[in-house]
């Protein structure tokens, strides 16, 4: 276990690395550099030369790397073009928001998805198989800004029920107001993972009602909700484990659209208007953040199965990486 | 008192058995051609997903005849409902939506088919070499497959976007970039087990060069999951695209696709709801159905599977 976990961690440390490479890149190759900032047209050449030494740029790119590592580390992801104000405290400003708008949603698709993939594979063939599966084929192929388009279409624009945008009613800061703005998102962010969830839960469940220890219980006479729930449950749940690390991907980059289409205040929507002005700083912030999120989430999946199937412990099955 | 017993055996207590001759099914060489139309004529849902698939691309080809200019404005005609005479009503800009949707699909199409091409074609060659190549090579090129499908795809495309030039090629080669590896590692696994048969090793013994054996006898034997991988992947661009050119990143004005159009309804959805709807329906049923044709497919090539 414990070797394991080092494992992990060294490739956690890499892909970190990794990640804040990728975002340095951002920066790097921006068309027009940071000292335009600084520069101006009167300046001699050897005021310019001085202001780009001051800012590091007659450096070489890993130089340059090294000092954005250092800064970054303390905290200091650099000043936004567009409003000239600090990046860090506006990203961080934003996170808890998206963070419960990723938390809700993904405990959404599991909460549905766990019941809902063990009937059908339970029914496997009946109708109510065929509609669920035919259900999460749509799942799988609607656009998930589309599917939030129609949403706000029905519950918005004809039952006048849920409001299409933001996160509060102005001056009413309740959580119940709250909740409200966040039913359609979250829906709307849940769909794609649901489906996946529910296709792979039904084809484990398939595949563990044919095991021999069904069988058995059956001979017992255990009931068929006590063998759903008390076995077969139980090894269904711990690939999806896994399933969930690697779906995490798709959370973090659907609720970028999603957060855009229903104007949630999120770093996915703040990156949005970010890009749309090519204001690098922050698309780079916004990309560790992510970054970030992805990679410990990951980590924390991969730590939980060992944790969950212990032949991972014994070091005997190889993960993989 | 005892009796003898006595068993005479006689030529009647044999019964001749005669050898049946059975029936063999004669050999006929399948193509996967072969298994693709016997599956798709005989299952419903395929059919189905096909004659639409059908519908919208013949609708899309003739897109020109319709007596409409796709990019014409006529602010006299602008948000105009259903009607006889435009069947999907009008933009804000009084361009006939019916021939929009269809010039839509132009694009959408076009974009899912190229980037297809360009994914199983790389992702081929990659994943056949690397199988075939097998040791090191493997070893290091599948390293790189997995760091390209752990990557989230989506969010580096929208950053590569930003960087680059907007436009159709953009947007093909950077869908591409991010989903040949799938099909790398499906035509890999297959290489691994086709190289090992026993007619790879008699052409091998017969002098036939590593590059002749890989492409006259392992890549035809890969049709099958290439072909399931390319359906699939298709359903994959076309939704990739629709979001991409949705926040802007896509193809640029005056050309649209079903994605930019509903970038475009956005501001009217809750005046013009109808806008939003008939561009993301034809992606719905587009990829949908590129999406069952794919599972179909798979079922039918892949017997291992349970149903």
């Amino acid at each position: 276990m414990w070797k394991y976990f080092c494992k992990k961690t060294i490739q956690l440390v890499i892909v970190m690395i990794l990640i804040s490479f990728f975002s340095f890149a951002i920066i790097y190759f921006a068309p027009g550099d940071i000292s335009m900032m600084y520069i101006s047209q009167e300046m001699t050449e050897e005021q310019k030369a001085n202001v780009m030494a001051e800012l590091g740029l007659d450096k070489s790119m890993l130089e340059q790397y090294a000092a954005w590592a250092v800064r970054a580390l303390h905290g200091d992801l650099g000043v936004s073009l567009s409003n000239k104000a600090s990046v860090l405290p506006q990203i961080v400003k934003r996170l808890p928001s998206t963070m419960l708008l990723m938390g809700c949603s993904f405990l959404l698709s599991l909460i549905l998805a766990i019941p809902l993939g063990l009937w059908s594979g339970y029914h496997k063939n009946t109708w109510i198989d065929n509609l669920i599966s035919s259900v999460t084929y749509m799942g799988m192929s609607i656009p998930s800004f589309w599917f939030g388009m129609l949403l706000i279409i029905l519950f918005s624009g004809i039952l006048h029920i849920l409001p299409s945008s933001g996160m509060h009613t102005v001056g009413d800061n309740s959580i119940l107001d709250t909740a409200k703005h966040m039913i359609m998102p979250c829906i709307t962010l849940s769909i794609g993972n649901l489906a996946v969830y529910i296709r792979y839960i039904r084809a484990n469940t398939i595949g563990q009602l044919s095991e021999e220890y069904v069988l058995t219980a059956e001979a017992k006479g255990t009931s068929k909700v006590k063998i759903l729930k008390n076995h077969v449950l139980k090894n269904t749940l711990l690939p999806i484990i896994t399933l969930v690390g690697m779906n995490l991907a798709s959370l973090v980059c659907g609720s970028f659209i999603i957060e855009s289409v229903f104007g949630w205040p999120g770093i996915g929507s703040f990156a949005m208007e970010a890009i749309g002005k090519r204001d690098y700083p922050i698309i780079m912030a916004y990309v560790m953040m992510s970054g970030l999120i992805l990679v410990i989430g990951n980590f924390i999946a991969d730590i939980l199965y060992a944790i969950a199937d212990p032949r991972i412990k014994r070091g005997g099955a190889d993960s993989g990486t | 008192m005892e009796r003898e017993m006595t068993v005479v055996i006689t030529e009647e207590s044999f019964q001749p058995l005669e050898r049946k001759q059975k029936e063999l099914p004669p050999a006929v060489m399948h193509s996967v051609w072969h298994d693709i139309r016997r599956e798709l004529l005989s299952n419903k849902v395929a059919l189905v997903s096909l004659i639409l698939l059908l519908i919208i691309m013949i609708g899309a080809l003739l897109a020109p005849l319709s007596p409409y200019d796709p990019y014409a404005l006529d602010s006299s005609q602008k948000l105009q409902g259903i009607s006889a005479a435009h069947w999907f009503g009008t933009d804000e800009f009084g361009r006939d939506y019916f021939t929009r949707v269809l010039y839509g699909g132009r694009v959408s199409l076009t974009v899912g088919f190229l980037s297809m091409l360009v994914t199983v074609t790389l992702g081929t060659a990659i994943g056949v070499f690397s199988g075939y190549a097998g040791g090191r090579v493997d070893a290091l090129l599948m390293r790189f497959t997995d760091i390209f499908l752990a990557l989230p795809s989506m969010l580096l495309m929208v950053i590569l976007n930003t960087f680059l030039q907007p436009g159709l090629f953009t947007l093909v080669a950077v869908l591409s970039l991010f989903s040949w590896a799938s099909v790398a590692r499906i035509t890999r696994a297959e290489t691994m087990s086709l190289k090992e048969r026993d007619f790879v090793t008699a052409t091998k013994n017969l002098g036939a060069s590593g590059l002749l054996i890989a492409v006259k006898h392992i890549i035809p034997n890969t049709l099958g999951p290439v072909i399931v991988a390319a359906s699939l992947s298709v359903a994959n661009a076309i939704l990739m695209e629709s979001s991409l050119s949705y926040l802007g990143l896509g193809v640029q004005i005056p050309l649209a696709s079903w994605g930019s159009m509903l970038q475009g309804a956005q501001s009217h959805i809750l005046d013009h709801p109808l806008l939003a709807v008939f561009p993301g329906l034809m992606i719905l049923i587009t990829v949908l159905s590129f999406n069952l044709l794919g599972d179909v497919l798979r079922n039918a090539l892949e017997p291992k599977i349970v149903k």
